[in-house]
């Protein structure tokens, strides 16, 4: 175990450095740093004067290392945009976005699991076609349009919810359910193919067999195990929704990262980009780790 | 049966049946800070976009301007019923000479944060936006002015660089006084995150992403023009999407948006809680060239003919027949038409004529026309009704939909070759707020025509009326001749706001909650 470990450990150091050197490269492919950092109307001289001030004469190399090892300490400099820190401007947004993807994949979870193992159970009978359903209607949807429609109906005509911001934890249901139905149909028919996997393989006949009930055999012998491969998806699809909430937080008019990442590439805001693309990076691979030690420890057979 | 319920107050709406009603019964007790409405005395308004920076003059979107309208004084106040220019922050002013001007400032004025406001304020304010270092967006404000001093303990004098008889209008909109002290201590980023000023309300909290917050200023000083505000708090927030706007505004969690598209702001008409008000503003949009074409190589928009046939390949009136609409009217001057010094009498006008403009083409060197980029950061249909016009010429151009900021960049860069451009003046009442941006030189200014220069700057700084209104008409004259712009229409602003709200629009694009009320 010890083994796999440190050797998923090194595969994702490596991964983080290099996404770490194409975030770098990034700012460097937009054009002129010291131009973009003096203003359209700044002449030659200031030009040469903030080059040498912030080091941009400097070997790229070098100017990596420096960049590494600021960052490496959640320094990534100053907006262009906006007068703040990066990391102040991430860090105000960073909850947000950390928030609705929490909530979003406890919803995508809550129903997608249960609805999977229903579907499994009831091969071929109409709940299962209906789940299916379910699911090519949520990667069919777009989502902006999914959010309006629930906008619509919940907050225009029912006036249940509220329709945008993020005040309250009622700010957080549509547009939570909104990105969670995104990641529903993956883990639905996922969970189902496990069960279906799980619940024709041996040692379910052999307690099937022994006589115990089958909700016992559902829930302690097939769930566990169909359920492995379900946590990986999981931990990939929080990711997704880390970075993939762009549209749902502009419908939403929530202020998170995705909206910020939109709207500073919009602008041209480099540092910022740059700084949300590494963060998430960061948590993407964090997260992957973590779902290939969790299952490893879970199904000791991946563990060579 | 029919309800609406939101914390604290219940409306008329349409039949929707029991379910909702219990429904909305059991939920308007959970209901979150549902901020908006007269019940608590919030006014809520909602836009696209934020300010980078709420110091007025660090960010040049109309957001701001509210902002600023709201939140600070300036030295003379203009009437927007009359025109008329009104003793503000300085009680008195003499031109001593057609370059000097002394003013007296208002005695018993306070900031938000209690400092007692001094000449030395509104000397510290002009002298430091003139510095590079400010890095100010809103040089063309500022840029007439040399030097500010005080000159005794009521009043300053202001050295003009050359003489400028709008200076009054500058000095009554886009120039508004900070407090020394405080600027001086906490530094452009700690004002733009708790800015002071003197006005009818005051900055209680800057969200980042979310919007500001004031309260009416209490202490506001009396006599004021801008009168005492009626309603006590006032609050800006950011909705990027149009239609999370509108379903905010139909629930109740905002008061009050504009810029609604015209069929909405129609069905919007229909919804009994609320009050829509088209009326025209003093926004031109045009299609701005990359005369010197920086863009691209052997760029086709450095010919003026071409620049023509895109004149001639355009149906503005159709546009804003069935596009636009609300009050708009066809631009064929490069301001708008109702600005001191703007005209079209003697500006060649450019008929829709198709045909023409594929001669045009031909006869620049493109008989089969050419591909080109086309930059717009507002309304995306307007945008495309263009390409649409100048593809059936054969021009094929291609649209880059930017935010503001990146596409100013562009323009000013000579990174696109087409931009189409929307500008408000700054809601100044005089042509040299349109021309002295577009066409003096400036940062802005893609032709850099001497000509046309020389002109303006003799318009700019005549002091006979007749003579300057002369001037402008010669340089708008070639503006429209050399076709470095095409000028399209004014725009409409369509306003949506709750029933309660008596709210008037200007067409100057400002909005004055602070003379607004409940009913």
């Amino acid at each position: 175990m010890l083994a796999f470990a440190l050797r998923r450990i090194l595969v994702a150091v490596s991964v983080a450095l290099t996404v770490s050197v194409a975030s770098f490269v990034l700012l460097h492919l937009s054009g002129d740093i010291a131009t973009a950092i003096a203003g359209p109307e700044a002449i030659g001289e200031q030009i040469a004067a903030i080059r040498a001030q912030h080091g941009l004469d400097r070997p790229l190399i070098v100017q990596y290392a420096a960049w590494a090892w600021r960052a490496l300490h959640l320094d990534f400099g100053r907006s262009f945009y906006f007068p703040e820190h990066v990391t102040d401007l991430v860090a105000a947004r960073m909850p947000v976005t950390l928030t609705l993807g929490v909530i979003a994949l406890a919803v995508a979870l809550l129903v997608a699991i249960p609805l999977g193992v229903l579907a499994a159970f009831h091969r071929d009978t109409w709940l299962d076609r209906a789940a299916l359903a379910v699911s090519v209607l949520g990667q069919a949807m777009p989502s902006f349009w999914f959010g309006l429609t629930l906008i619509l109906i919940f907050s225009v005509n029912l006036r249940w919810l509220p329709v945008s911001g993020n005040a309250t934890w009622k700010h957080f249901v549509l547009p939570a359910v909104a990105l969670g139905y995104y990641a529903m149909p993956a883990v639905m028919r996922l969970t189902r193919n496990g069960m279906l996997e799980v619940l024709s393989s041996d040692y379910v006949r052999t307690a099937r067999a022994k006589g115990l009930a089958p909700r016992k055999i559902l829930v302690r012998h097939a769930l566990r195990n169909a359920v492995i491969p379900v946590i990986a998806l999981a931990a990939v699809q929080f990711g997704f929704m880390l970075g993939g909430s762009i549209v749902i937080e502009a419908v939403f008019s929530l202020q998170g990262l995705g909206q910020l990442a939109w709207e500073s590439i919009a602008r041209n805001d480099f540092p910022v980009v740059q700084a949300i693309v590494l963060v998430l990076a960061m948590i993407y691979i964090a997260l992957t780790l973590a779902a290939d030690l969790l299952n490893a420890l879970l199904d000791p057979r991946l563990r060579t | 049966m029919p309800i609406r319920i939101d914390a604290g107050r219940v409306r008329v709406g349409t039949m929707r049946g029991m379910g909702a009603l219990l429904a909305g019964l059991l939920l308007a007790g959970l209901a979150g800070p549902a901020l908006a409405a007269k019940a608590n005395d919030t006014l809520v308004y909602a836009s696209d976009s934020e300010p980078e920076n709420l110091s007025p003059y660090h960010n040049s979107v109309r957001e701001g301007v509210i902002l600023a309208r709201n939140v600070w004084d300036t030295l003379i106040h203009r009437d927007p019923k009359t025109g008329e220019h009104q003793p503000q922050l300085a009680t008195a002013w003499t031109w001593v000479d057609p370059v000097t001007l002394d003013l007296t400032i208002r005695e018993g004025v306070t900031f938000h944060n209690g400092d007692p406001l001094t000449p030395e304020d509104v000397a510290f304010t002009f002298n430091y936006v003139l510095t590079p270092e400010a890095k100010i967006v809103t040089k063309g404000n500022v840029d007439w002015m040399k030097a500010t001093e005080v000159t005794g303990p009521h009043s300053v004098r202001i050295h003009l660089k050359a003489p400028f008889p709008a200076a009054l209008e500058y000095l009554s909109g886009p120039t508004p006084i900070f407090p020394a002290a405080y600027f001086k201590k906490v530094g452009l980023d700690g004002f733009s995150k708790a800015p002071v000023g003197t006005g009818p309300y005051r900055i209680v909290a800057v969200e980042s992403g979310k919007g500001v917050r004031m309260v009416r200023n209490d202490k506001y000083w009396p006599g004021s023009p801008l009168g005492r505000p009626k309603i006590g708090k006032l609050e800006f927030r950011v909705i990027p999407d149009g239609d999370s706007r509108m379903a905010e505004l139909m629930t109740g969690g905002v008061d009050w948006i504009w810029r609604v598209p015209t069929d909405q702001a129609e069905q919007l008409k229909n919804d009994p809680t609320l009050t829509v008000l088209s009326a025209e503003t003093m926004r031109v949009g045009f299609l701005q060239f990359d005369v010197q074409g920086r863009a691209m190589e052997n760029s086709p928009i450095k010919d003026a003919r071409v620049r023509r046939a895109i004149f001639h390949a355009i149906d503005r009136k159709a546009m804003v027949d069935n596009l636009v609409r609300g009050g708009a009217r066809v631009m064929n001057a490069a301001c708008f038409i109702d600005q001191f010094g703007c005209t079209d009498a003697g500006v060649p006008a450019y008929a829709y004529d198709p045909a023409k403009a594929r001669a045009l083409l031909k006869e620049a060197g493109y008989p089969n026309g050419f591909e080109i980029d086309l930059a717009a950061y507002r309304e995306r249909d307007y945008a495309e009704a263009v390409i649409g016009y100048l593809r059936a010429v054969g021009i094929r151009a291609k649209l880059n939909y930017l935010r503001y900021a990146a596409f100013r960049d562009a323009l000013r860069g000579g990174k696109t070759s087409i931009g189409f451009q929307t500008w408000g003046s700054f809601s100044i009442n005089d042509v040299s707020a349109f021309t002295g941006i577009y066409f003096r030189g400036g940062e802005e200014d893609l032709a850099r025509d001497p000509a046309v220069i020389a002109t303006l700057q003799a318009g700019d700084t005549g002091s006979d009326p007749a003579a300057r209104k002369a001037k402008y008409a010669e340089a708008l004259a070639r503006i429209a001749g050399e076709a470095y712009v095409v000028p399209m229409f004014s725009y409409p602003s369509n306003y949506a706001f709750s029933r309660d709200l008596a709210f008037t629009a200007q067409a100057d694009e400002v909005p004055r909650f602070y003379a607004a009320s409940w009913k």
